[in-house]
């Protein structure tokens, strides 16, 4: 065992770029719920992306529209969800879990002639100057586009949940869509908004794994990213710092067990591979102990169908 | 009658299998507080639903100031100064005062001027409100002040109100009077619903009865009598449930220290209840509701139980029992919510006898049930307590809301227990029913048993009760003779105008 082989600049770096994809998600994920819809085909959306986005990136060249092709993806996938659950007003647990394995399905039949490509490279934002800081400048300024993007994201729902007359609406849609239909609000509408940029979300999220972290297509390479991403939003309790926070614990470690297996540490490897689950999700279920301040932030219509009959 | 602010013509609003209003016509004027009056299912929310562009009339026009008025939506409504307190509170728990009074307007100015403005407003017509808090930890009448203020800071020229005292205390509700009172002679028309008559002949100009989505009656109820306007909603002549003589007996239920927590999270606990029944006695527990009602329903019919001794049953000790042990000692309770708890809505009205009345109509015999028995049970109630059903086998979920209390109360007072305990007997259950059910209590009393009714409709708990008592925050007043107890006496034993003390959790 050396643990001295681990590099903790090296493992920073790799955190940021492995909790990205699931950062994308949760916050996705974590506005539609507020919009009251609990839809659990994110792993279905993230794969779609991920093959979308890849197949875009190689055919254009150009990993910009890559990313677009991914959010595009997933975003159409979830309006499928969309339809069947606001207009069809089907159970959103079974449409959220057929989402994923349609999903699933379509991204291996699409992605039959992609594998063993390479991406074109989604290059670094050049800092200049900032990069060369030691230690802060290898672990924050050596990342790609999307990586900022995510970060801008947290403060831009943080934000608009909060401080916006939108956010505002959206919230009240989700958590009593009786009232905020009798006050003339849309609420079909606002879902239908909120489910979109979910999936263009997870999208996004599952194009990132494709394009920067691995980067190649292979058949169900979101491998339950989409699934930790559902939980971190439950157990961040619908807060987008908290949902960073999970997102990122459950990147480090992830990372950190890889080192430490490559290290060659004496604990079985099964319990270093579960480690990030069982402790990402110890660590939120401790910040959210109080049940009182968690309940009144679980939006209280999640999951409800709503029909304007009444 | 005044310079005429909203005129309605010819209103008429189908849905598939009923008419819910038909040619509804009526005016409504400037500064006036308009009563409209109807039982349940009468069509009095679809018609203010039309005024407030939240259902479109099929047929007729409104006026509005003399200029033809049909919002698309309520947004529009709320342009042309029309404003609605609902029934059922239209707010959002987990968000602040302020937000949800954001949420109600069209243009809400920033927040913090929003929470000035609630402050303005609120001390301006009395109902004190701390813009900062959160909603879901407001009472009931404090979130109707939420609602109240919500429109208030639109400044509405019609306040619609729909059935706005079901969830206050008579402290509260006064308090609630002078506040509508003083937005009419400001010049606000108020279009009051309801189905409480002394509320209307206490606050109401003019008075529009609908039956059956009609029409059919106007009047000044201040010149009319309770009886006659509610004649008028039922269309017959009412008879009053007339208690008979007779003597009270031994002891039947003894409560002592009885003190449960409540199963759900938001429930309220049970805290040292003590009271005591003799046989023939009818006592009335009152209370704003979610003060304890269905705990203590649960806790007596043995859904929760409790130490042995807290509940005994003609001296016997019955608290850890269950509710089948107890049925079979002769205590028996019929709670309030009808669809779920008191019957299984897509089981069949004879299913649904078995499962209450099998311990003591002797419906099972070793595990096995007796069909035939159960059946002609089922149509022994429905036809003494005149159930209007095509039959045994009908889903309890396809009767009215009426028919399934009197299938749900019959099917308790056949099983001829000693002791009856109801929660709610007569909520939401058109006047000739409630009677027919208040009746039927009152003679299981002259014939031995003792009733225990929890009701939050205290008209009818001075009519049918000998005794009183009031649940407030789990808690239970001392009990009184209901002849002779004031309104405010009780409306104090209820607790009084929750949240006037402003640091009310």
């Amino acid at each position: 065992m050396d643990l001295s082989s681990i590099n903790p600049v090296l493992l920073l770096s790799a955190l940021i770029v492995a909790s990205t994809p699931i950062l994308l998600a949760a916050l996705g994920e974590l506005v539609v719920e507020k919009a009251g819809v609990l839809n659990l085909g994110v792993e279905g959306m993230m794969i779609l992306g991920a093959i979308c986005g890849f197949a875009v990136a190689v055919e254009t060249g150009n990993p910009v529209i890559g990313f677009l092709g991914g959010a595009a993806g997933g975003a159409a996938l979830s309006l499928i969800f969309a339809f069947l659950t606001q207009y069809l007003l089907s159970n959103q647990v079974a449409t959220g879990l057929a989402l994923t394995l349609f999903g699933l399905g379509l991204s291996a039949m699409i992605g039959q002639g992609y594998s063993g490509i390479q991406a074109p490279r989604t290059a670094d934002i050049d800092f200049g100057p900032l990069a060369d800081i030691p230690f802060i400048g290898p672990v924050f300024f050596t990342h790609d586009w999307v990586v900022y993007a995510s970060l801008f994201l947290v403060v831009a729902v943080w934000y608009a949940l909060t401080r916006t007359r939108a956010g505002l609406i959206l919230r009240a849609v989700g958590e009593n869509h009786d009232a905020a239909h009798a006050l003339g609000y849309k609420v079909v509408r606002v879902r239908m908004l909120a489910i979109a940029f979910g999936g263009a979300c997870a999208g996004l999220g599952g194009a990132y794994l494709s394009l920067v972290r691995v980067p190649q297509w292979t058949e169900g390479m979101t491998a339950g990213a989409g699934w930790i991403a559902l939980a971190i939003v439950v157990f961040g309790a619908w807060k987008p710092g908290r949902v960073l926070l999970g997102a990122y614990l459950f990147g480090g470690i992830s990372v950190l067990q890889l080192n430490l297996q490559a290290a060659g540490v004496k604990v079985p490897v099964e319990f270093l591979s579960m480690s990030p689950y069982v402790i990402t999700i110890l660590v939120l279920v401790i910040i959210s102990a109080d049940r009182s301040r968690v309940a009144l932030n679980a939006p209280a219509s999640l999951g409800r169908s709503f029909h304007a009959s009444s | 009658m005044t310079e005429t602010l909203l005129d309605l013509r010819g209103l008429t609003k189908a849905y598939p299998g009923v008419i819910a209003n038909s040619d509804v016509s009526f005016r409504i004027g400037v500064g006036e507080v308009h009563a409209l009056l109807g039982e349940n299912g009468a069509g009095k929310s679809t018609l203010v639903k039309m005024i407030y562009g939240l259902v479109k009339p099929d047929a007729g026009q409104m006026t509005l100031r003399g200029a033809p008025y049909a919002p698309a939506e309520p947004r529009a409504a709320r342009a042309d100064g029309i404003a609605m307190v609902f029934q059922h509170f239209s707010l959002f728990e987990a968000l602040t005062v302020a937000e949800n009074v954001a949420l109600g307007m069209e243009k809400p100015p920033k927040l913090r001027d929003l929470a000035r403005r609630i402050r303005e407003v609120s001390e301006t017509y009395g109902l004190p409100l701390d813009p900062e808090r959160v909603v879901g930890d407001l009472s009931a009448g404090e979130r109707q002040r939420v609602e109240i203020i919500r429109c208030l800071l639109q400044d509405p020229k019609l306040l619609i109100m729909d059935e706005p005292t079901s969830v206050l205390t008579p402290q509260e509700v006064d308090i609630l009077f002078q506040t509508l009172r003083k937005l009419a002679a400001e010049g606000t028309s108020i279009l009051y619903i309801s189905h409480k008559l002394e509320e209307i002949r206490a606050l109401c100009d003019t008075a529009t009865i609908l039956r059956l989505g009609r029409v059919v009656g106007t009047c000044t109820p201040r010149e009319t009598t309770a009886r006659a306007m509610a004649e008028m909603m039922v269309g017959t002549t009412l008879k009053t449930p007339t208690p008979r003589d007779h003597a009270l007996g031994n002891v039947a239920l003894f409560v002592t220290g009885l003190s449960v927590a409540s199963p759900g999270a938001f429930g309220t606990s049970l805290k040292n209840i003590q009271l005591m029944l003799r046989q023939g006695e009818v006592m009335g527990i009152g209370g704003v509701a979610g003060n304890g009602q269905d705990e203590l329903l649960g806790a007596l019919s043995g859904e929760i139980r409790s130490a042995p001794d807290a509940i005994r049953l003609a001296g016997q000790p019955v608290g850890h029992l269950g509710p089948n042990q107890r049925r079979a000692l002769g205590l028996l309770a019929a709670p309030e919510e009808r669809l779920g708890h008191a019957a299984a809505p897509d089981m069949s009205l004879t299913e649904n006898a078995l499962l209450t009345g099998a311990v003591r109509k002797g419906l099972e015999r070793r595990g096995f049930l007796d069909w035939a028995k159960a059946r002609s049970f089922a149509e022994d109630i429905i036809r003494t307590f005149d159930v209007r059903t095509p039959g045994p086998g009908n889903a309890a979920r396809s009767l009215s809301g009426g028919n399934l209390q009197k299938f749900v109360i019959g099917r308790e007072v056949l099983q001829a227990p000693k002791v009856l305990v109801v929660n709610q007997p007569t909520w939401g259950v058109d006047a000739a029913a409630a009677a027919a059910i208040r009746q039927a209590l009152l003679d299981l009393a002259a014939e031995g048993a003792a009733v225990l009714v929890i009701s939050q409709d205290l008209d009818e708990l001075m009519e049918i009760a000998g005794q009183f008592a009031a649940l407030n925050e789990g808690r239970l007043s001392d009990i009184r003779q209901t002849a002779g107890l004031s309104i405010d006496e009780i409306g104090l034993m209820m607790g009084g105008a929750h949240g006037m003390e402003v640091a009310h959790v």
